[in-house]
């Protein structure tokens, strides 16, 4: 460690990879178990750098944190514990959480030790989350809740949940919720899997009768749970920062890869389907070029309409990074744009790989086109432009906040116990 | 928006911004289109001579700016905008570019200072506007290389009635009149002065006012072969439509703008018609294929100017702006309800300038068509 109290970012990134390289040179073995690994690496700070001194970090800028990942890669050594979740739940307890609430949970999400999950959505409100109804009761410590909740990912092997639920029902809608560290492991939870059109249960249900939350696992205050749950969303909508390719380390031999590997496989399993959600554009040209259907001009016509799209949505998008990059403050319009492109070209994809296949579409499995991969993207697309916000929501984002059109008047606004809800929310 | 662009980019866009907002506005845009000219002249030589957009991507020694496609796909941008009515796309851009590609220095140094300041008019004569491997079949050089004669007719030239240069696609012999043309080199570029007794040129009657189209017939007319007779065609034709594809972005994005401007002013059952879900979410789906749209046309442009980029750059964007532009005239009449359909009302003036546009050097179905080919050769 330095032996001045510098700021933090004013160290050049040359002294901060010669740093990092000795402090692995000493403690990096490939023999090491990875917890123990871990906890030498938390302590030390190397393992979340751009996290504030006094929590497990060393205050770094991105670029100075992205320095030490490139050491880490270079000697192939394995870092803190990856998954999503934990991400939401670190960043979003480091931005409101107590000192006590800082000091229990975040050691824990980097060493692996405990996993996380998110408890949002609900079957009654789906795009409308402010529209939750899952009953925080208040019974003097701690907090009795009841209700379902749906899409969470990851929540059937987590240790805590980020939950979202309403503590007062006499406030508009958004006034009236709060937000919880809720413990998974306890009578009041159920976790069923949910298993999706493609036969993929990458998300739960959860239910909960008589769970409890200590008041002490109350995150920020009362009535504040809509403007933390804005944070855990803007984390989510960045995607996570989230190297889904588990980095250098993950082919490399040795007993402490074998750990990180089966570790890497729990957090990355939900999202083996991903890619063909988007459509898998890729095999379009090769797979048209192969089997002959180039030839047909009307495949011609649909494969060119998807390159054009696949190839201006990232222009766009570069033209977008690079903007964000340059510091501009007015409102960039692609970020909504941009998802609402990978629907489209999902769904051409989609388009075209059924022409391609004709009536070999009817198949799925190792008989079919390419192992089952085509036949997983066609019945995959129909949830992109679902899942993170509905195309019909980003369209409400793009033409109200980009074009400035007026919002579609509300029957929401007040006390929530009055507001028309789903029957079943009782 | 404008990601990509250096300050001077930004402020190049400002001086022609401001020019043309004072120059071309719908009144001026209405008065020109109804006459058979199609340009006021003194707004045409302000254009030139004082601000000298004309030479914006014509190397200093002939008079230009020598800037490159980029700032030229500003220019274009602008005008599209703006709708200027003028024989700039004709002149500075088909003509110029075809003598900048094939013409050998006496000739650039004998044309291209006259478009440069616009004391003299060229524009390009095609015999086909829809496919660029039929140009060179209606119009033959049935003279030789050295002396070349030119015969037959093109059925829509833009701009020939003000031309006083023709630079002609013509191609080799005077056989096989219906002959696909092999590759470029069959196909040579001319130059003859359209005030020749031996050259007619008959004013159409066209869909677009604001782009005028005239019908050239040669007979026997004298000619002067550009450079070595290689023609570039193909990528002559790149060039011209990532140029226009620049301005019908421009086009599109003010034609947007002024229907968004309208839907929040309108007001229907109470409400502005622009808080109806049904009408927004199809102006955030109009937004997204501009932006795409746009992000093609300016790759287009950055890749003409480098050198490298996909070989189907041009083709692309065409077919996203020919596309994004119909689109959004489309709408832009069907959201303003009646009044769009009426002839007071700006919008089909835009609506007939993105009709032009859509078929003019290749519809987006033949582009795509395009860049598959080109991907299979890629791919071989």
């Amino acid at each position: 460690m330095s032996e001045l109290k510098e700021n933090p970012r004013d160290i050049p990134l040359e002294s901060i990879k010669a740093e990092v390289a000795q402090w692995l040179d000493t403690n990096w073995r490939i023999d090491r178990p990875l917890a123990e690994w871990r906890e030498l690496l938390v302590d030390a700070g190397w393992g979340a750098p751009e996290w504030p001194v006094e929590y497990f970090g060393r205050g770094y800028s991105a670029a100075q944190a992205e320095a030490v990942a490139q050491v880490f890669s270079d000697k192939g050594a394995v870092g803190v514990a990856q998954g999503g979740p934990g991400k939401l739940a670190s960043h979003t307890i480091l931005a409101h959480g107590s000192e006590a609430q800082k000091q229990k949970y975040l050691r824990p999400i980097l060493t692996g030790e405990h996993s996380w999950c998110q408890l949002f959505s609900e079957p009654g409100s789906g795009s409308d989350l402010a529209g939750l109804s899952t009953k925080a009761e208040r019974e003097g410590d701690r907090w009795r809740m009841n209700g379902q909740k749906v899409w969470n990912t990851s929540a059937h092997h987590a240790d805590f949940g980020l939950l979202l639920a309403r503590t007062d029902w006499d406030q508009p809608k958004h006034q009236g919720l709060s937000y919880f560290l809720i413990d998974m492991r306890q009578p009041g939870m159920e976790v069923r899997p949910l298993k999706q059109m493609n036969g993929h249960a990458s998300f739960n249900e959860v239910f909960m009768a008589d769970a409890f939350v200590e008041h002490s696992d109350l995150l920020g205050s009362e009535g504040e749970g809509w403007r933390i749950a804005a944070t855990t969303l803007s984390i989510e909508r960045q995607g996570f920062g989230l190297d889904r390719s588990g980095g250098r380390a993950r082919n490399l031999e040795g007993p402490i890869y074998a750990e990180y590997r089966a570790e890497l496989e729990i957090a990355l399993a939900p999202y083996t389907w991903y890619p063909q959600r988007a459509g898998r554009v890729d095999l379009a040209l090769p797979r048209a070029l192969q089997s002959g259907a180039i030839k047909d001009p009307q495949t011609r016509q649909e494969l060119a309409r998807l390159m054009c799209l696949n190839k201006a949505a990232g222009l766009a998008a570069a033209g977008a990074a690079a903007k964000r990059k340059s510091g501009g403050n007015e409102v960039i319009p692609e970020g909504s744009i941009g998802k609402l492109a990978a629907s489209v070209i999902a769904r051409q994809a989609s388009h075209v790989h059924t022409l391609i296949s004709g009536a070999n579409a009817m198949l799925s499995g190792p008989e079919s086109e390419l192992d089952g991969v085509v036949a997983e993207v066609l019945v995959s697309v129909p949830a992109i432009s679902i899942a993170g916000g509905t195309d019909e929501i980003q369209k409400n984002i793009i033409s109200e906040r980009v074009l400035g059109l007026p919002k579609e008047p509300r029957f929401d606004t007040g006390p929530f116990r009055d507001v028309p809800r789903n029957l079943s929310d009782g | 928006m404008d990601a990509g662009f250096s300050n001077d980019q930004a402020q190049f866009r400002e001086v022609v911004q401001r020019f043309l907002k004072d120059k071309s506005p719908p009144s001026a845009v209405r008065e020109q289109m109804a006459t058979a000219q199609g340009f006021d002249t003194g707004v045409w030589r302000q254009l030139c001579g004082e601000v000298g957009l004309a030479g914006t991507h014509l190397p200093e020694r002939y008079g230009g700016f020598g800037f490159g496609p980029v700032e030229l796909g500003i220019v274009a941008e602008e005008m599209g905008r703006h709708l200027y009515c003028g024989p700039f796309f004709a002149s500075a851009v088909m003509a110029a570019y075809a003598i900048l590609n094939s013409g050998d220095e006496s000739q650039k140094e004998a044309l291209l200072p006259g478009i440069a300041d616009g004391t003299a008019i060229a524009t390009l004569v095609l015999d086909d506007l829809n496919d660029v491997d039929r140009v060179g079949h209606a119009i033959k050089n049935t003279g030789s290389m050295s002396t070349p004669v030119l015969s037959g007719c093109a059925r829509m030239v833009v701009d020939a009635q003000v031309a006083n240069t023709l630079v002609v696609a013509a191609g080799a012999g005077a056989g096989s009149a219906d002959g696909r043309a092999t590759d470029d080199t069959a196909v040579s570029l001319y130059v003859v002065d359209a005030s020749h007794a031996c050259v007619s040129v008959a004013g159409l009657e066209v869909m677009d006012p604001t782009r005028k189209l005239s019908s050239v017939t040669l007979t026997d007319a004298p000619a002067e072969l550009l450079g070595d007779g290689a023609a570039h065609l193909e990528h002559l034709w790149d060039q011209l439509n990532t140029i226009l594809a620049n301005e019908m972005i421009g086009g599109a994005t003010q034609l947007f703008e002024t229907t968004i401007d309208y839907m929040k002013l309108r007001v229907q059952f109470g409400r502005t018609i622009g808080s109806f879900q049904a009408l927004k979410h199809r102006c955030a789906d109009l937004l997204m294929e501009l932006e795409l749209a746009r992000a093609a046309a300016y790759d287009a442009a950055r890749a003409l100017a480098s050198g490298t980029g996909e070989p189907y750059a041009a083709n692309m964007a065409k077919a996203l702006a020919g596309d994004a532009y119909m689109a959004v005239a489309k709408a832009a009449i069907q959201l303003r309800g009646g009044i769009g359909f009426t002839w007071e009302e700006d919008t089909h003036l835009w609506f007939k300038r993105a009709k032009s546009s859509e078929v003019f050097l290749g519809t987006p179905v033949w582009h795509r068509e395009r860049m598959i080919q080109k991907m299979e050769v890629a791919n071989v």
